[in-house]
């Protein structure tokens, strides 16, 4: 078995195998990461990404505000998507599509003296319902929009 | 090394406006090459905004950010002439820190 393994490597012929091995690379570095929550970026639900972000549930809430977010977007590989939560002791917001492969798309931590409001762009796959999380004082509130999306931008 | 970070930090009133734009592919995992193979998950993971030292922001991202990703974000308190600097570390292990200037 090992000769055989040597064989491959030394052949180097195995483009695909080089292209494992190099992926496998590339995933330690963000293995050795403590900071990213990789279990929550692989979770499916609302529910679960609660969870793996160290909450219970979610409550929905009117204080989560949608800005400079499109009802409909041309063009799926770019959404802006602007949140902001006028909840008190706000720490953090997330953004979370329900449609695409791993719900979780960031997770902004907000620290005192920060205004609790981010903007940034994301990729959507199709229409879908988006999440804005806020974790505020240990509890999390969610508020969702949805947004329609034209042109895909997850294809291949 | 990755291409440099435009960042612009502005003041107002009694706090500063931060917008970074970054260069970075943010490949997905899901898409596929000519060849039907997939074409490896490559996305920034961690970003981090510091102001005289004092961390302001900082964010875990996924790969669903769009490529060449927008971050724009208000902190109170800065001084025109204060540096405003921002880090990522992508999921290959790839730094990038730039700053800029408040105006």
């Amino acid at each position: 078995m090992d000769a055989g393994r040597r064989d491959v490597l030394k052949a180097g012929g195995g483009t695909a195998l080089l292209t494992l091995l190099a992926a496998a690379g590339w995933l330690k570095p963000g293995e050795a990461q403590a900071a990213w929550n990789a279990a929550a970026f692989e979770t499916h639900s609302l529910d679960a990404t609660v969870k793996a972000l160290g909450g219970g549930s979610a409550a929905a809430s009117k204080d989560i505000a949608f800005v400079s977010t499109p009802d409909i977007a041309e063009n799926g590989a770019v959404v802006p998507i602007g949140i902001s939560s006028s909840i008190p002791k706000t720490e953090s917001i997330a953004i979370l599509v329900e449609k695409n492969p791993n719900m979780l798309a960031a997770v902004f931590d907000i620290p005192p003296g920060t205004e609790p409001a981010v903007t940034t762009r994301i990729k959507m796959g199709q229409s879908s319902n988006v999440y804005a999380l806020v974790k505020a004082d240990g509890k999390f509130h969610v508020a969702s929009k949805e947004i329609k999306v034209t042109l895909g931008g997850c294809g291949g | 090394m990755a291409d440099p970070m435009k960042i612009r930090a502005n003041l107002a009133g009694d706090t500063t406006e931060v917008k970074v734009l970054m260069s970075h592919e943010m490949e997905t995992g899901q898409r596929k090459d000519a060849q039907g193979k997939v074409i490896p998950a490559w996305f920034i993971q961690n970003v981090t905004a510091t102001w005289n030292g004092k961390t302001v922001l900082s964010a875990e991202w996924g790969p669903a950010i769009a490529k060449n990703p927008f971050l724009s974000f208000r902190f109170k308190g800065g001084a025109r002439g204060d540096k405003v600097q921002v880090n990522w570390v992508d999921n290959r292990g790839d730094k990038r820190s730039d700053e800029a200037t408040i105006a």
